[in-house]
C-alpha cells in the first residue's frame, strides 16, 4: 500500500524508443507484460502496433505530446486520468497534451480490462515510471548537447533550463533523446511537487460528446454494411424450434433471414465459461437489413416457435430455492475464526436477519452490439467492449481461426457496468458476418438487452449476532446466491478481525438464468444487508452507530491476519471524516440520517444519507461521502464517479425489481423497469482524505454502502427496517408510498 | 420506400425510407447523423431528443412521413462550433462520465431554456426528469443547466 517513491524496477523491458520519420520521439511501453527483445517500434504513427507494446507516447518536435491512452474507457474517465499522471512525470503543461485512443485502424491491438476499478491502481506505477523515463532522456539529451552534466540541468513544463539559464524545449531534443539508451534507473517527483495530479481535468473527450461526434460503438460504420437483428428464446430454459420469416422477408430494405448457433455451440463441448454456454444452446434467427430500422421491425415479423429443454424458472422458485439453501448444512466455508458455536450458546442476545435482493440488467445506455467484417484473410471486430484480448480470443475459438488474423478495435462504451466483460456479443457478431460473408453490425434493442442479459445474480443473506454484555462476540453471514458466490476476498472484508467468533459460508443454486458481474459484485447488495444489520445491532445495544463501527474498528487496526482486505485505520478516517463533513447528530429539525461505510475494490468509502419526510414520504435531499482512495488522480473526475456511484446505488437499492416468470423476464424496457431518475436524486458531497498512498479504483466503490445508508436514515425517519431490495415494495406494502 | 424532404440542421435533404421509420433511424443510418442516440426506442429515456421545431422531441416516436415543414434540428445543428450557452455549461461543469445520454440531455436543457430563461432548482429538475442518465451523472447536469440559464 505504501508509495513506491523510488522503485527502480526495470524498464529497458516494458520501454523503447524511436525516432519518427515525421519529427519528433516516439515512446511505446507495455503495462505490466514485459514487450518482446525483438519488438521494433514504428517510425510513423500510422504503422503504430499495439501487438508489442500497448501504448505510445509521440512527443513532436515542437513539444507537443500525444498520448495514446491504453485503456477501454467506459465512462470511468481513465482515458483522462490515466495520461494525467504519465504528464505529470513527464513534466509537461496539460494544454499541450492530446490524448487519443488508441487509433481505430490498428491490427492486432491488445490492452487491458476495464472492470473492477483496477485500472488506475494497476498501472500507477507503470505510468510515473514512463513519464519520468522519458523526462531523464530529454534531459540527458539537452546535456550532451550543452556539454555539461545532465545534473546541473532542470526540467519543468516542458522546458529544460541549465546553470546560465539558457533553456531547450523538448522538441528541441527529441531526436537526440529517442537515440539513448533507456535508463536503468530514473527518480520521480515527490507527491508535493505534483502540479497535474490533484488539480482537475475536464474529460478529454468533451468537445466530441457535447457535439455529438462519432465516438461509440453503435456510431461506427462502413460501406456496405448490413445490420443485423437477432432473435434470441424469449425465455431462459427454451430454444428455437422452427419458424416463419415470410413476413420478415418481405419488409423493404430486409436482405437475408438466417440462423446462427452451430458454431458458438461448439464453446458447450469445449466447457467455456457459463455465460458463452447458455447464450448457446439455441439457434438464433437473425435478420440482415439496410438499415437498423428495417431490421428491427423485420424481427418482431417472424413467427417464431420454441420448445422447453430445461426448467423454466420463476422468481417464487428462485426465492423458495434461496431460502432453503441458507437452511443448509454443506455450504463452502470461507471464513472461519474462533468458536461460533460456544458464542451463539452463551450469547445474552441472537439477532438474525435475512435480506433478498433481485437479479437486475445492466442497462447500459447504449446498447449491446459489435461489428464484424470475417473474411478469408482476416477478421475485423470494432465496438464497445471491456475486454478486447477476450473477444479476440473467443472468436478465434468460434471460427477456428489463428489469433493474429482478428483485429480488434475498440469504441468508446455508452456505460459498461460489468456487461461488456463478456464476448457474447461480439462472437453473435462474427457468427452472422462468416455465415453471409459481408460486414455486418449486429444491434441490440433495448429489450433484447434487458430479456437476454447476464444479470446480476439474485442473492439471499442471512446474517446471525450473538451479543454478550454490550458486546458482539458472534458474527455469521451465510449467503444463498445464484450460480457462484462472493469471490473468497469479500470473506475477508470488515468485520472480519473486528469480532472473535465469525463464520462466513456460501451456497450456490445453479440457475439456467445467465448471471454475470454487475458493477462491485456480491457487494453491491452485501453491504446493504451487512451496514444495515450492524444498524441494527447499534440499536439493541444502546450505541450510536458511527461509535459502534468505530469501537470494533480498533480491534483490527493491529491485525497480523495477513488476509484481512481492509485497513482499521484507514477506515476509521474515512467515518471520522464523514461524521465530521456531515454533522452525524447535527443535523436540523426533520433531518433523519443514516449512515454506511464499506471497504471494496481496494478503497474505502462512508456515507451519510440525510432524508426528509414531505407529506410522510421519504425523500432523500442529501448524501455525504467520506473516500479513501489514495492520491486523487484527477479530482473533478474521482467526484464524478463517487457521486455516480452513490445516487446508482440508490436507485437500484430503492426502485430496481426483475421478476422472471416461466423462465421470462418481466420487464422489458424503461416503461417497466425503473431507472432512478432527477427528481429522485439527492445532492452529492464528495470528500477525500488527503494522503500519499497509492491510487485506488472509484468506478464501483462508491455504490456498495448507499442502500446501507439510505435504509438506516429510512429507519430513523420511520422506525422501519428494509430487508428487501428494491425498498419501494416494502415502502409501498406499508402504505409509506403510493 | 418513399422519399422525404427534411430541413435538417438548416439544410434541405432528401431522404428515402418507409413512411413508418423513426426520425433516429434515419438520422443515424440515412444522414449520418449519430449524435442523436438510440436508447429504448419507446420514448422513456431521452436519448434521441431533437428539436422539431424549436420543441424537444422524442425521434424514436416522430415517424419521417410527418415532419415535412418542420424544422429539425439535432446536437450536431445545435451551434456552428459547439458553443451553445448549454454546450460550454456541460463542459464547464464537466458533465459527462460515459457520455452517451448527453447529446439528448442537452437538447432537452436548450429548448427548455429557450422557454424558461430563469428557471428555479425545481424546475430544473422537472424539466429534466424525462432524460435517464444511467452513469447517474444527474448532479453536475443540474448544475449546467443552472449554470448555462446564466450565461444565456
Amino acid at each position: 500500500m505504501k508509495l513506491h517513491k523510488n522503485d527502480n524496477f526495470s524498464r529497458r523491458n516494458f520501454l523503447k524508443t524511436s525516432v519518427l520519420a515525421s519529427g519528433g520521439m516516439l515512446i511505446g511501453f507495455n503495462f505490466l507484460t514485459a514487450c518482446k527483445p525483438e519488438a521494433k517500434m514504428p517510425e510513423d504513427i500510422a504503422s503504430l502496433n499495439f501487438n508489442d507494446f500497448n501504448a505510445y507516447i509521440k512527443i513532436s518536435d515542437k513539444g507537443y505530446v500525444t498520448i495514446f491512452s491504453p485503456n477501454p474507457e467506459i465512462g470511468q474517465g481513465v482515458k483522462t486520468s490515466m495520461p494525467m499522471i504519465i504528464a505529470e512525470e513527464l513534466d509537461v503543461e496539460w494544454k499541450n497534451v492530446t490524448v487519443a485512443q488508441g487509433v481505430l485502424d490498428i491490427k492486432n491491438y491488445k490492452r487491458q480490462i476495464a472492470g473492477g476499478s483496477q485500472s488506475i491502481r494497476s498501472n500507477w506505477n507503470v505510468l510515473r515510471q514512463t513519464g519520468a523515463t522519458a523526462k531523464q532522456m530529454l534531459v540527458t539529451a539537452a546535456a550532451n548537447k550543452w556539454k555539461v552534466n545532465a545534473s546541473t540541468l532542470k526540467a519543468s513544463k516542458g522546458t529544460i533550463t541549465n546553470a546560465n539559464g539558457e533553456t531547450l524545449g523538448y522538441g528541441d531534443v527529441v531526436k537526440e533523446a529517442a537515440l539513448l539508451e533507456v535508463p536503468e534507473k530514473v527518480k520521480l517527483k515527490e507527491i508535493k511537487d505534483f502540479s497535474i495530479i490533484g488539480k482537475d481535468a475536464i474529460n478529454v473527450d468533451i468537445d466530441k460528446i457535447i457535439t455529438g461526434k462519432p465516438l461509440f460503438g453503435l456510431d461506427y460504420k462502413t460501406e456496405g454494411m448490413l445490420y443485423a437483428s437477432v432473435l434470441r428464446p424469449p425465455s431462459f430454459g427454451q430454444v428455437l424450434a422452427s419458424f416463419d420469416a415470410t413476413q420478415a422477408k418481405n419488409i423493404s430494405g430486409v436482405v437475408d433471414v438466417i440462423t446462427i448457433g452451430d458454431k458458438a455451440r461448439k464453446f458447450l463441448d469445449k466447457g467455456y465459461v457459463s455465460w458463452t454456454v447458455a447464450l448457446s444452446e439455441s439457434d438464433k434467427v437473425v435478420v440482415l437489413a439496410t438499415s437498423t430500422w428495417a431490421a428491427i421491425k423485420a424481427k418482431k415479423a417472424i413467427k417464431a416457435i420454441w420448445k422447453d429443454t430445461s426448467q423454466l424458472e420463476s422468481t417464487e422458485l428462485h426465492h423458495q430455492k434461496l431460502t432453503s439453501l441458507l437452511d443448509r448444512k454443506k455450504t463452502k466455508v470461507l471464513r472461519e475464526d474462533g468458536n461460533l458455536t460456544k458464542a451463539f450458546k452463551e450469547a445474552d442476545t441472537v439477532i438474525e436477519r435475512v435480506y433478498s435482493s433481485p437479479f437486475l440488467p445492466h442497462n447500459c445506455m447504449e446498447p449491446m452490439n459489435f461489428y464484424a467484417n470475417v473474411t478469408a484473410a482476416k477478421i475485423d471486430l470494432v465496438g464497445p467492449t471491456q475486454t478486447p484480448a477476450e473477444v479476440q480470443k473467443s472468436v478465434a475459438v468460434l471460427l477456428d481461426r489463428k489469433k493474429e488474423e482478428i483485429s480488434v478495435e475498440m469504441t468508446r462504451m455508452g456505460g459498461g457496468f460489468g456487461r461488456r466483460l463478456y464476448a457474447d456479443f461480439a462472437i453473435e457478431a462474427a457468427e452472422i458476418s462468416d455465415k453471409v460473408k459481408k460486414p455486418i453490425k449486429m444491434v441490440s434493442t433495448r429489450e433484447d438487452d434487458m430479456t437476454t442479459g447476464i444479470y446480476k445474480p439474485s442473492v439471499k443473506y442471512s446474517i446471525k449476532a450473538s451479543l454478550k454484555g454490550g458486546k458482539i462476540t458472534g458474527y455469521h453471514l451465510k449467503e444463498a446466491a445464484m450460480n457462484g458466490g462472493m469471490y473468497g476476498a469479500i470473506s475477508n472484508f470488515f468485520p472480519a478481525g473486528c469480532i472473535p467468533n465469525i463464520k462466513v459460508e456460501s451456497a450456490t443454486y445453479n440457475s439456467n438464468i445467465t448471471t454475470g458481474a454487475w458493477r462491485a459484485p456480491y457487494t453491491n447488495f452485501l453491504a446493504f444487508a451487512e451496514q444495515s444489520f450492524f444498524d441494527e445491532l447499534a440499536t439493541e445495544l444502546k450505541v450510536d452507530p458511527i461509535q459502534l463501527r468505530l469501537n470494533l474498528l480498533q480491534k483490527v487496526k493491529n491485525t497480523t491476519d495477513k488476509k484481512i482486505q481492509y485497513s482499521g485505520k484507514r477506515m476509521e478516517d474515512v467515518i471520522k471524516l464523514v461524521r465530521q463533513k456531515g454533522n452525524w447528530g447535527k443535523s436540523s429539525n426533520g433531518v433523519y440520517q443514516g449512515f454506511a461505510a464499506y471497504y471494496s475494490h481496494n478503497t474505502h468509502v462512508a456515507e451519510i444519507a440525510d432524508l426528509v419526510l414531505q407529506d410522510g414520504k421519504p425523500v432523500i435531499k442529501k448524501v455525504t461521502v467520506a473516500v479513501d482512495c489514495g492520491v486523487v488522480v484527477n479530482p473533478t473526475g474521482a467526484k464524478n464517479q463517487v457521486e455516480g456511484g452513490v445516487i446508482d446505488g440508490i436507485g437500484h437499492a430503492m426502485y430496481a425489481d426483475f421478476a422472471f416468470k416461466d423462465g421470462k423476464p418481466q420487464s422489458k424496457n424503461f416503461d417497466s423497469y425503473r431507472l432512478i431518475r432527477m427528481q429522485e436524486t439527492p445532492k452529492v458531497e464528495v470528500h477525500f482524505v488527503q494522503n500519499e498512498l497509492s491510487p485506488t479504483g472509484l468506478g464501483e466503490p462508491g455504490l456498495p454502502p448507499a442502500g446501507g445508508a439510505v435504509a438506516n436514515a429510512i429507519n430513523a425517519a420511520l422506525g422501519k427496517r428494509i430487508y428487501k431490495q428494491p425498498f419501494i415494495n416494502d415502502l409501498k406494502k406499508s402504505s409509506i408510498l403510493g | 420506400m418513399a422519399n422525404y424532404i427534411l430541413n435538417v440542421n438548416g439544410k434541405q435533404v432528401s431522404v428515402s425510407a418507409d413512411a413508418d421509420t423513426p426520425l433516429l433511424w434515419v438520422l443515424r443510418d440515412e444522414l449520418n447523423l449519430v449524435g442523436t442516440k438510440f436508447g429504448c426506442g419507446i420514448a422513456q429515456c431521452g436519448a434521441c431528443t431533437v428539436h422539431i421545431d424549436g420543441v424537444a422531441t422524442r425521434s424514436c416516436q416522430m415517424q419521417v412521413s410527418i415532419l415535412d415543414d418542420t424544422k429539425i434540428t439535432t446536437i450536431e445543428g445545435l451551434s456552428k462550433d459547439g458553443k451553445h450557452p448549454v454546450q460550454e455549461a456541460w463542459k464547464e461543469i464537466d458533465v459527462p462520465q460515459c457520455g452517451y445520454c448527453q447529446s439528448g440531455q442537452i437538447m432537452t436543457a436548450a429548448a427548455f431554456l429557450e422557454e424558461n430563461k430563469n428557471p428555479s432548482e425545481n424546475e430544473i429538475r422537472e424539466a429534466m426528469h424525462g432524460n435517464i442518465c444511467r452513469c447517474a451523472s444527474y448532479n453536475r447536469i443540474e448544475k449546467a443547466v443552472k449554470l448555462a440559464s446564466k450565461n444565456s
